[in-house]
């Protein structure tokens, strides 16, 4: 039989309609598309995508079963190793991954890896959750701080072997960045409580408004809380700004703040729901990475007229996945490329009116390997704008490294951590994801999630 | 979770609560803040402890009916639950002997001092106390007070009670009768604590100011709360709520907590209709 050479396309809703609502983009495969997708895989000896998974799926076999239509079967093989299979089928950058190694792909497009978890994860929560199994109880307590994707990780493999887990969640609900940082429209909440559901089915208690570092401090839940070892995974919560004349007028967000009004606390839905948000007539972000995207696109379904991408290199060096940046041309999203701001313009009500940008040009490349941009002189221009999102990046949240004592940092504010154990400075305690890191993806932040679990339950086992 | 154990309405407009949170009273320390939702679809707004009783494990919120949510929390009663209550956010009050001190409460900023005043006594200061209030049935707490400063002095801006003037007014009274003083920590409405900054900057008194700017999540992750101090860009949430005031730029911060203006009327309005209308609303 020959091989189809490109995947089955992902249906998705027209640009037009969903650039001016909150509802999923990518509508998912039905059943039988999905049967043909995962017979396009060649189940070949090497097994080469599995190298490409943070998290070591068994990809070739939870496919097979997908394609014998067992999907029960599929997504028992999936959870053996992938706590949060609907996140990861929806947001994992599986162009850079699995589906990068894919011995199809060599030739032709790869298999549709994501799309056929995605199916598979959905068709559980659509058909009732098979129960997982849990080891014997160990009697040792395990403190996750931060419920982000590398902590909902760490958490459901101690569960999974037995360790009492509990979560600790600054906001009023679990799920960190999936929560208030992925917007609905890619990554439905439901979608990311309904794996939460699942973690407590495994018996993870999940504390919310409980601020480590405030409420008590990671020496306090060790020594006074009973807990036999902690897990810190509060991930990449500080947002950096641009240092430039005027960002503290009215009308600029953070891309932190801009997400979280509209994603956690809802403002699309202002006044029903309290929490209100700016949108302008033509908003700018600053940054070309998936939370620029992010930003632009839900700046265009909260009304704005115009909506904006200003980043100062070009288009190839885009940091955003291709498919995100797709999305947001396809939107009606523009792009000034080149193109860095020096300074806000604001009225006498510290509104933004303006917004005064420098041209650039590529240079020689820098550490990074990508040319680097370099202002040309005397270009000065002004954008008209009347929000602007910035979007450049964010740090480490210094909260919990800052209040437990014998934790190391980096000069930015990481913990510093063994990426091979998890392992920080602080015997008992360990760390993972963007916090270790700085911002990076789900699945680094879901790897890491594992790795730590592992090595906390080796601490446990012979402590 | 987060019950309401206790409601005193202190003021037309002015609602007390004990909240029973023991997490948040174990640790809770004068100058720090919780954020609260009232339901589901509510919004996150912070909220200055006033008092705290770790044996009861309750905090005591004092708040003033300004918008939407305030309005709707002042209709809770005693049994009823907050959806969400977090805390204690933002650094504590810095609390040593520092000699004689001036505390300012204005309005509900009566509220949050009465915890400083209470510390900086304990730790040995003499502490001046300056309440105030636009007119005397706005005025409360005045016998904690007086408990909790050394020497206590009130005023009314329309000399309903008491007598007639600013907090401001007596400031400089206090500072012209008793000459050295360390330290002055004002709370109040943003044009109070003005003022007084203004005042003893002449002084060159040393001044402290408690920032209530609009937040979202309150541990440092938006921004919203940003605020220029020396001209350094600050955090309210985590850095503060509390600043040296000479410092604070306070015509940002007046432009900054009005930038949801328009909504709030909105909401409000929204409100309103729904509880005349359906008779529904909470």
């Amino acid at each position: 039989m020959a091989i189809i050479p490109k995947k089955h396309p992902m249906p998705t809703q027209d640009p037009i309609v969903r650039a001016k609502n909150f509802n999923e983009v990518a509508l998912g495969y039905d059943e039988e598309t999905v049967v043909a997708e995962a017979s396009r895989c060649l189940q070949c000896k090497k097994e080469p995508c599995r190298e490409g998974c943070p998290v070591e799926v068994d990809i070739p076999a939870f496919i097979k079963l997908a394609a014998e239509r067992d999907f029960a079967g599929a997504i028992k093989k999936l959870k053996e190793k992938n706590a949060l299979p609907a996140v990861c089928g929806r947001v994992c950058p599986q162009e850079n991954q699995c589906e990068k190694y894919c011995t199809v792909g060599k030739k032709n497009e790869p298999v549709g890896i994501g799309r056929i978890e995605r199916f598979c994860a959905d068709w559980e929560l659509a058909n009732g959750v098979l129960p997982q199994q849990v080891a014997e109880p160990t009697g040792k307590k395990v403190a996750i701080i931060g419920s982000g994707p590398s902590s909902l990780t760490c958490a459901a493999d101690l569960a999974k072997l037995g360790h009492q887990v509990t979560i600790f969640e600054a906001l009023h609900v679990a799920g960190g960045v999936l929560m208030y940082g992925i917007p609905e429209f890619r990554l439905p909440k439901a979608v990311v409580q309904a794996e939460i559901q699942n973690l407590k089915k495994l018996g993870v208690e999940i504390q919310v408004n409980a601020v480590v570092g405030k409420f008590a401090t990671v020496d306090q839940l060790m020594e006074e809380g009973g807990f036999d070892a902690a897990f810190i995974g509060t991930g990449a919560g500080l947002p950096y700004f641009m240092n430039i004349p005027g960002e503290n007028a009215c009308g600029v967000y953070s891309a932190n703040e801009f997400l979280t009004r509209t994603n956690l606390m809802k403002a699309y839905k202002f006044p029903e729901n309290d929490t209100p948000i700016r949108v302008g007539r033509k908003v700018a972000v600053l940054g070309g990475g998936n939370v620029a995207m992010d930003a632009a696109r839900t700046a265009l379904r909260l009304g704005a007229e115009e909506s904006w991408i200003v980043y100062r290199r070009s288009k190839n060096e885009l940091p955003a996945r291709h498919e995100e940046a797709e999305h947001a041309e396809e939107e009606g999203v523009k792009f000034a490329f080149l193109t860095s701001p020096t300074k806000i313009h604001y009225d006498d009500n510290y509104w933004v009116t303006g917004m005064e940008c420098l041209r650039y040009e590529l240079g020689e490349p820098d550490a990074s390997g990508r040319r680097s941009p370099v202002p040309i002189e005397g270009s000065e221009f002004m954008i008209d704008v009347d929000i602007v999102v910035v979007a450049i990046g964010q740090g480490p949240n210094p909260l919990v490294p800052r209040t437990t004592k014998g934790l190391e940092c980096n000069k930015r504010g990481n913990i510093i951590a063994n990426l091979e154990t998890g392992a920080t400075s602080k015997p008992g305690v360990y760390a993972g994801g963007d916090v270790v890191t700085g911002a990076a993806t789900v699945i680094l932040a879901m790897g890491a999630g594992r790795t730590a679990a592992n090595s906390i339950h080796a601490y446990l086992s012979q402590k | 979770m987060y019950k309401i154990l206790k409601k005193e309405v202190l003021a037309p407009t002015v609602s007390l609560f004990d909240i029973e949170a023991p997490m948040v009273a174990k640790s809770a320390q004068a100058g720090q803040f919780v954020i609260l939702r009232t339901t589901d679809e509510g919004e996150r707004i912070p909220l200055t402890i006033a008092d705290f009783d770790r044996e009861k494990g309750t905090i005591t919120c004092v708040f003033q009916e300004v918008g939407k949510t305030t309005t709707e929390l002042a209709k809770f009663n005693i049994g009823d639950s907050l959806k969400d209550f977090v805390g204690p956010l933002g650094e504590p009050s810095h609390i040593e002997n520092f000699g004689r001190v001036v505390v300012i409460g204005g309005g509900v900023g009566v509220a949050p001092i009465h915890p400083i005043a209470r510390a900086l006594k304990e730790a040995g200061n003499e502490v001046i106390g300056i309440i105030g209030a636009r007119t005397g049935e706005l005025l409360f707490w005045e016998d904690k007070l007086r408990s909790a400063c050394t020497e206590l002095r009130v005023t009314t801006d329309d000399g309903s009670y008491v007598r007639q003037g600013f907090v401001t007014d007596v400031l400089k009274e206090v500072i012209e009768e008793k000459g050295d003083i360390a330290l002055c920590i004002a709370i109040g409405p943003l044009p109070m604590m003005r003022a007084v900054c203004n005042m003893t900057k002449e002084y060159n008194l040393k001044t402290v100011v408690s920032l209530n700017s609009i937040m979202v999540d309150g541990t440092g992750m938006c921004g919203c709360c940003r605020v220029s101090v020396g001209g350094e860009t600050k955090f309210a949430c985590v850095d503060g709520p509390e600043f040296d005031g000479h410092l604070v730029d306070f015509a940002e911060m007046a432009r900054r907590s009005v930038i949801y203006k328009e909504q709030e009327q909105v909401a409000m309005d929204q409100y309103h209709q729904c509880t005349c209308s359906c008779g529904g609303g909470k």
